[in-house]
């Protein structure tokens, strides 16, 4: 059994369908890397899992099971109760995600003293030990820092100390590197790696950096406007993908065309006026997903596009 | 963006009411005898303070005018005084504020440290002091005085919200591009940063029209706005005010309609303020 | 003679009492129809660099020269002429566009700001075929901004900037704020643009990949100093700078198979602060071949293309 389990999950802004059926598994100890661009709904899923849906984005079908069971339909207090000890998140701008008027160590803190009524001075010794272990230098003194006097990638790691404080099974990390430098980047990847496995934590990293992807992740959901249309093992996403979008991804052609709106969706597969393969069934039939044994592709034409040879 | 806004302000019934105030407001201003039959000047002691009739439905005050005559004629002079006023300290914001936000440096210190002074004035002490010279000199019984005068010391709030949209748009990419294409400051200033910088503006100006209106009223109660022969509200309820126990016809009426007229503009402007702040919407 | 050549560059900026050290020395030619990227990471003053280039701040020290005359010394006319032969390509395609203003007034601004160029009855007709060369119908002209997504309105920044045939394109971060699929038809079309016109572009980014996709040559920024230049194949495949060595093995790799196969080369410590850079060269504090000569003594450029007292040398 998984230990999250995402099931034809259904999102709506108002009229708007933000997720049409998102279905995605992550395992005990697994990397699952959510790829998609602006708009994929990949940040809509994450908050949906953890409940932080900014009304009047709403949950409007399926299900997401954690260890079997199903947060949609836990009251208010449990789903808190499960926010943070059970999975956490860590959001792409830390500096919006901290915030400036107390020092870190008291943020970091903050989590503890509330959800394990530790006194102030565990709660900051443990903060110093989270620092400790997400490698800020001189923990000790920085503790007593403010956000602001932290560098993007420190502040990254600060966030990443908050989200693991109580010792989650999974975290979900939203873009957690987009806006750092490429070189901090790398040290962030390798960190939340280390991490992983010393804490044997399942990560779900949502991004849209192929490059990301193919160092860190072990599976993969491609998402775009709105559903996954492409789940495999990374090994087998990037010798053949199964999706026209994933394929051309891969490619790093340009793809004709814009993503579009999800106001104002094309008839039958959202990707079909981009689409290479696009034929009459395309534009009326919305394609379900195909399963191709341990991977899967919400296409048509998935068969042929596997095994059409990867011009790299 | 201006589609969104308006679609907003269109949904609002405060924009409506305050709309259809005004509409009659300004027709009473500009002609005064499709409402009153009556002649504000044709007053006959004999008929002073006569109450309420069929004939004149606000009664009479104590001159023997028809109240609502007057104070429908008041109105003109009434609007008049603030949309002149308005209009002045909306030059002198425009051209303070820009030169502020877009020059900077010294000019922008200076400007800044003048536009706190200014604000730091009692208005109507102010106005007291510069009416009294104006009106003791033997002139000003006219409007100009008073719009002047209102004008000069009612500018400072839209400069300063002048000031921060220009120095707002100024930051703006778009600007730089222009620059970079060579335009020239005044280019820049009107077709970039003006447009964008209007809107706040345009919101603290009605705003001040309603807050001119009843501030002309004061001076005018005071005795050192508009005299007679000009009809003012003000005018009206300092001649209804002192007789109050004899009849209340004088002074309501007059009241009535400057406290509406005050009222509506305020909330037009709240209400183009709100269609305005994409937070609202 | 080169198009366009930037002399020792310094810029320095005065906050709260200290230097801010955005630019400190930088030269390079540019020659016409060449692309030059400048790739750096945040703080390195590669946006610093642009506004210079485009006469929109004025240098401590060092000169920028196109076509052989000095831009900062020239007279007003002159400075016109300049506007028409370079030109910039903004990074935000969501604020460098007038949202009051349509598609048509921005493109056809340039045109009324130099009335020299086309006569009025030409200017609807040019904005016309602007807007087609970049890939827009001729209808979007009386549409405004906020109707198009970013990549069109990158596209509308584009046509804005070639209106006055410039000979220079000065990119700063034109893509960045893009998704991944529309950045590859906006590079695709600057490189379209640059073989059908010989434009020259500075091509100012942080994503290396993007860079190598359309750059000729290359100069690396660290801290307010080029660290290394060179053909684009010569920085990518031969680095020798340390810190283009680290910057390029930072850069994921977009194939799995290559996982663990590559030691990757991690820098320690954050990049020092430009109020306080380290004496000698600035790498140094977080260099692992950094020895007590790179602390006293400032490697310079000159005729090797890294500026290190210890180049990467490779056979």
């Amino acid at each position: 059994m998984s230990l999250l389990d995402v099931t034809d999950l259904r999102v709506a802004f108002g009229p708007t369908t933000v997720l049409s059926g998102v279905s995605l598994h992550l395992d005990p100890g697994e990397t699952l890397a959510v790829l998609g661009e602006s708009g994929s709904g990949k940040t809509v899923t994450a908050q949906a899992v953890m409940g932080i849906l900014d009304p009047p984005a709403v949950v409007v079908g399926g299900c997401v099971r954690y260890r079997g069971q199903d947060l949609l339909t836990l009251p208010e207090r449990e789903r808190r109760r499960i926010r943070g000890r059970e999975i956490a998140m860590v959001f792409q701008d830390a500096l919006s995600a901290l915030n400036p008027v107390f020092t870190v160590g008291y943020q970091i803190g903050e989590t503890l003293r509330i959800r394990d009524g530790l006194s102030r001075r565990e709660a900051l010794h443990r903060a110093v030990e989270l620092m400790d272990q997400v490698r800020i230098p001189a923990a000790r003194q920085r503790v007593h820092e403010y956000p602001h006097q932290f560098s993007g990638g420190m502040r990254q790691r600060v966030s990443i100390a908050m989200a693991l404080a109580l010792d989650p099974a999974v975290l979900i990390a939203d873009e957690p590197t987009t806006a750092l430098d490429v070189t901090v980047q790398a040290q962030i990847l390798d960190l939340l790696g280390e991490l992983r496995r010393e804490r044997t934590m399942a990560l779900m990293l949502i991004t849209h950096d192929l490059g990301v992807v193919a160092q860190v992740a072990d599976r993969i959901a491609v998402m775009y406007a709105g559903r996954v249309v492409e789940q495999a093992d990374v090994h087998q996403l990037f010798r053949a993908p199964a999706h026209p979008y994933t394929a051309a991804l891969l490619r790093g052609a340009a793809i004709s065309g814009t993503p579009p709106s999800l106001r104002d969706l094309p008839s039958g597969c959202a990707f079909h006026p981009r689409c290479r393969y696009a034929a009459a069934v395309c534009r009326t039939v919305a394609p379900s997903t195909v399963d191709l044994g341990g991977r899967s592709a919400a296409c048509h034409f998935a068969r042929e596009v596997l095994v059409e040879p990867a011009a790299r | 963006m201006r589609s969104g806004a308006w679609r907003a302000l269109r949904r609002r019934p405060v924009f409506w009411v305050s709309v259809a105030i005004l509409v009659v407001v300004v027709v009473m201003a500009v002609a005064p005898r499709l409402f009153a039959g009556a002649d504000p000047a044709d007053c006959t002691l004999d008929r002073s303070m006569a109450p309420p009739s069929g004939a004149a439905w606000f009664g009479y005050d104590f001159q023997g005018c028809d109240v609502f005559a007057r104070t429908v004629y008041g109105t003109r002079s009434s609007l008049l005084v603030g949309v002149l006023a308005t209009a002045l300290a909306g030059l002198i914001a425009a051209g303070v504020g820009m030169a502020s936000g877009y020059l900077g440096g010294w000019l922008d210190s200076v400007l800044s440290r003048l536009t706190d002074i200014v604000l730091g004035i009692p208005l109507l002490l102010a106005a007291i002091v510069l009416l009294h010279r104006a009106t003791a000199n033997g002139s000003g019984h006219g409007i100009w005085p008073v719009v002047g005068t209102l004008g000069i010391l009612g500018w400072t709030t839209a400069a300063r919200v002048v000031r921060s949209s220009v120095l707002a748009a100024r930051q703006q990419d778009y600007v730089q591009a222009a620059r970079m294409l060579g335009a020239g400051h005044g280019r820049i200033l009107v077709r970039h940063i003006a447009p964008n910088a209007v809107a706040p503006a345009v919101v603290v100006l009605t705003i001040t029209l309603g807050t001119f209106i009843a501030s002309e009223a004061t001076l005018s109660f005071l005795g050192i706005g508009l005299r007679a022969p000009s009809i003012s509200w003000g005018g009206d309820i300092f001649a209804a005010q002192a007789r109050l126990r004899q009849a209340w016809w004088p002074l309501i009426w007059p009241s009535t309609f400057l406290a509406v007229t005050v009222l509506a503009f305020i909330m037009l402007g709240d209400a183009i303020r709100d269609a305005f702040d994409p937070r609202s919407r | 003679m080169s198009l366009l050549r930037a002399d020792g560059l310094v810029k320095h900026f005065a906050v709260r009492g200290r230097t801010v050290h955005a630019v400190d020395g930088v030269s390079f030619d540019l020659a016409p129809g060449e692309t030059l990227g400048v790739v750096g990471e945040s703080g390195c003053g590669k946006s610093t660099l642009a506004k210079l280039l485009m006469r929109l701040e004025k240098p401590t020290a060092g000169r920028v020269y196109v076509d052989g005359a000095d831009v900062f010394a020239m007279p007003a006319r002159q400075l016109r002429r300049l506007r028409r032969d370079v030109q910039m390509v903004l990074q935000d395609p969501y604020t460098s566009l007038n949202p009051r203003m349509t598609v048509g007034a921005i493109v056809g601004e340039p045109f009324d700001i130099h009335r020299d160029v086309a006569p009025r009855g030409d200017r609807r007709r040019l904005v016309r075929e602007l807007l087609d060369l970049v890939g827009l119908r001729p209808e979007d002209a009386d549409r405004y901004p906020h109707q198009f997504s970013g990549g069109q309105r990158q596209r509308i920044g584009i046509a804005r900037a070639l209106a006055l045939r410039p000979k220079v394109v000065i990119c700063d971060e034109p893509v960045s704020a893009l998704d991944m699929s529309i950045q590859a038809q906006v590079v695709n079309l600057l490189a379209d643009l640059q073989r059908g016109y010989g434009l020259a572009y500075v091509f100012i980014a942080h994503d290396l990949t993007l860079v190598r996709r359309l750059a000729h040559r290359v100069a690396v920024m660290y801290l307010g100093k080029v660290v290394e230049t060179g053909t684009v194949t010569e920085v990518y495949e031969r680095p020798t700078h340390p810190y283009t060595r680290a910057l390029l093995s930072a850069v994921p790799v977009p194939d799995p198979a290559l996982r663990g196969r590559l030691t990757p080369i991690r820098l320690t410590g954050e990049v020092p602060s430009p109020t306080d850079p380290p004496s000698g060269c600035r790498f140094r504090t977080r260099c692992w071949k950094a020895q007590d000569l790179c602390a006293t003594e400032e490697p310079v450029l000159g005729l090797g293309r890294a500026a290190c007292h210890f180049p990467e040398l490779l056979r």
